[in-house]
């Protein structure tokens, strides 16, 4: 049984009245183990792709299916999906101020483990937890006190979303261009936070632009996404083809 | 594909959870002002003389003045003859002499309520009988309850009294602490103060009547309920709060009315006096019937409250969570006449659907080194309009005064309003005042962020809330920081929580 299924997918963006095709009948499947990597041109439509597959408002979906575990995305509100195991690890992510990140960690572990019907955590261990992963992806447990993302770098931001990825421990992690921004020395914190998370039951979406994230996370197939739609798959070699020669030849 | 956004949220519809009626026999007075209204409420309470006289004086001046427009909210004329300005349950005008006496819907209204009025006996009058404590509170607050126009019932007393502390309805102690009253009632807030002071000094029915003596502290909190029960009526309670020399005590008050469709005026007067080193903490918990999501219904809630920090390094502080009331007009200040006196205000002040608020505070600085904090949360959702007013003056008597200002909005979805009309007037040079405001959404991707790690938009939006609102909710006493959290998520159900 594949994880993530996604079958003939269009989807248009803005309100009603003028509304823009994006994605144009996007076919991709993966299987509990798998690390996927998306590439292609800007505007070519790969974080509608993760939006689409979270929930966030806006997107139209005019065709096709997507199915995580057998359950209907489209179905399920966005916090339905997540409590389903579907993460995304944001390309921006926004600062919540007034709400501290462990306020926010805790908020979000308990109602995963309640749509679970699980135990939620005892919130001293939970605490202990949260500060070693932390120090684990390079974040100074200070900043869990902080407000959400509130005054964090680029780089911290990035880093913060790969300790949530630790801790929630989803099915399906959709990393949208979490290497943008990064110095070299950030990047390899993300990718070994994601090389700690995947093992033989989860998937990986990772959609990037550059070549160099994939020396680190190395995957399974990579897809090229131009106009809306998968135009070439392969293995790491073609994203090593696709550095050396650009887009141009496959749309 | 079902999504939520911020303004489908707005949308929908909010619960008002103490919405319910109280089916009891009442004596209402029917509708109409004139002397003669006046002249009954004082003979009920077998009032003295010379407070008929000076409700007499404050009816007088009230004809000549004309209704307040100043505010930023909108609402059609008052008809002051259609309201009715007594009623009180009818079981308490016999006075009941057991628990079986005391009618069962007024013990159901307390138990829907939430107040912790166990102590049966207590309520029914008589005095001698052991108090179980509290449990839903904790043992350690004493509750006065006001429904409609009468104290219904004043809980623990006779512990109070052991330590000298008097709190009582202040119909009571008129009869009592005549001289106490005498002296204090109108001294912060005069009679002709604004036209609802002057309304409620002519009409007020009952309230909370405090007194501290000189070096006490209060042993327990404090706190009042007050419920608006009947059709028609207005409710004009009066507060009056004297802590004296070196004394201390915190004081909450908590309010609800039922659904109604027509409005409903609430105007109340509250005064606190500070006297040397004593220091006055009043939280208020506000959660009137704000009315339908069309703006049917609701509570007008014009009320005027004041402080005096009349003796030399005394401290008043207001802190106020606001979530009910169709529209409320409202401004808690205090008048630093002390050397070195403190005033505060902690303001959380909340609107949903089509409510209106403009509310702030006043902080007057006369005497010497006085220092003055606000921090004003106002958060808008819906259609409603959310505004802070705020003077800060200081006299040219106020060598080294200290002014802190934090004004901050939220707006929830894109139909509500939020206003800020601060008004500084310093008259002396050696003044330090400061500034400072924020303006800022609670966004679509704020939202989606939260919902993407698993948690539901109105939890969300509860927790961004609750998080803006921070600041203020530490101020509030322990017991009811809590129960302030999760009524601001019950209020915004719908646009929030």
């Amino acid at each position: 049984m594949s994880l993530l299924e996604v079958t003939n997918l269009h989807a248009t963006v803005g309100a009603q009245d003028q509304q823009k095709a994006i994605l144009k009948g996007l076919n991709i499947s993966v299987n509990p183990g798998e690390v996927h990597a998306i590439m292609g041109p800007n505007g070519s439509g790969k974080s509608t792709l993760a939006n689409v597959l979270s929930g966030r408002p806006g997107y139209t979906i005019t065709d096709g299916s997507m199915t995580l575990a057998d359950a209907d995305l489209a179905e399920l509100e966005p916090h339905e999906r997540a409590q389903l195991g579907l993460f995304l690890a944001f390309q921006y992510p926004v600062e919540i101020p007034g709400v501290s990140n462990m306020e926010f960690l805790k908020a979000s572990v308990d109602s995963l483990a309640r749509a679970r019907g699980e135990e939620q955590p005892n919130t001293a261990a939970f605490i202990k937890q949260v500060r070693l992963l932390a120090t684990s992806v390079d974040l100074d447990p200070q900043f869990l006190k902080r407000g959400v993302n509130e005054g964090f770098s680029g780089g911290e931001k990035k880093r913060n979303e790969i300790m949530q990825l630790l801790l929630l421990e989803p099915k399906l992690a959709i990393l949208d261009e979490t290497d943008s921004g990064l110095d070299i020395d950030a990047l390899q914190v993300v990718a070994e936070g994601v090389n700690r998370y995947k093992n033989e039951n989860n998937g990986v979406v990772l959609i990037t632009h550059y070549q160099r994230l994939l020396d680190y996370i190395v995957p399974d197939f990579v897809h090229v996404l131009a106009d809306g739609k998968i135009v070439q798959s392969g293995d790491k070699s073609l994203a090593l083809e696709l550095e050396e020669k650009g887009y141009a030849w496959l749309t | 594909m079902s999504q939520t956004s911020v303004d489908d949220l707005v949308e929908a519809r909010s619960e008002y959870s103490a919405g319910f009626v109280t089916d009891i026999e009442s004596d209402t007075l029917a509708p109409g002002l004139d002397e003669d209204t006046v002249r009954f409420i004082s003979a009920r309470k077998n009032e003295p003389q010379w407070l008929t006289d000076w409700r007499l004086k404050a009816f007088a001046h009230w004809k000549t003045m004309p209704e307040p427009k100043w505010a930023h909210v909108h609402y059609p004329p008052i008809d002051f003859q259609e309201i009715s300005y007594y009623s009180a349950p009818k079981s308490q005008a016999d006075g009941p002499q057991s628990l079986d006496e005391v009618d069962p819907e007024l013990l159901r209204t307390y138990e829907k309520l939430g107040i912790p009025l166990h102590e049966q006996a207590v309520l029914a009058g008589v005095v001698n009988a052991n108090v179980p404590p509290i449990p839903s509170m904790g043992s350690n607050v004493a509750v006065d309850v006001v429904f409609d126009s009468v104290s219904i019932a004043t809980t623990f007393k006779a512990k109070l009294a052991e330590a000298g502390v008097i709190f009582c309805p202040i119909s009571e102690a008129v009869h009592s602490h005549p001289e106490i009253i005498q002296k204090y009632l109108g001294s912060v807030i005069p009679q002709k103060d604004n036209f609802y002071a002057a309304l409620n000094s002519a009409v007020f029915s009952d309230g909370s009547f405090v007194y501290i003596p000189k070096g006490v502290r209060c042993p327990m909190e404090l706190s009042t309920y007050f419920r608006i029960n009947e059709r028609n009526t207005g409710q004009f309670e009066r507060t009056l709060i004297i802590a004296d020399a070196g004394s201390h005590v915190s004081y909450l008050e908590g309010c609800t009315a039922p659904m109604r469709d027509e409005n409903q005026l609430h105007a109340a007067v509250v005064e606190l006096i500070a006297l040397e080193d004593a220091e006055i903490k009043y939280s208020t918990v506000q959660n009137w019937y704000p009315g339908d999501e069309n703006g049917k219904g609701g509570i007008y809630n014009f009320v005027t409250k004041r402080g005096l920090c009349g003796g030399a390094r005394s401290k008043i502080s207001w802190t106020q969570v606001e979530t009910g009331s169709a529209i409320t007009w409202k401004y808690p200040s205090v008048v630093l006449r002390g050397d070195d006196s403190v005033g505060e205000f902690y303001s959380v002040a909340l609107t949903n659907n089509r409510q209106q608020a403009d509310t702030g505070t006043k902080m007057i600085h006369m005497g010497k080194n006085t220092k003055s904090t606000i921090v004003s949360k106002g958060i808008s959702a819906g259609f409603s309009e959310n505004c802070y007013r705020g003077l800060v003056r200081i006299s040219p008597t106020a060598e080294n005064a200290r002014n802190f200002t934090q004004c901050d909005s939220l707006l929830i979805g894109g139909q509500c309003g939020a206003h800020t009309f601060p008004y500084i007037e310093n008259k002396n040079n050696s003044a330090i005042i400061e500034h400072e405001a924020s303006t800022s959404k609670v966004s679509d991707d704020q939202l989606f962020a939260c919902q993407q790690r698993g948690i539901d938009a109105e939890k969300a939006v509860g927790m961004i809330v609750n998080g803006f609102c921070k600041e203020v909710f530490r101020e509030l006493p322990m017991e009811f920081a809590v129960e302030a959290g999760k009524l601001l998520e019950v209020s915004l159900e719908g646009a929030v929580g």
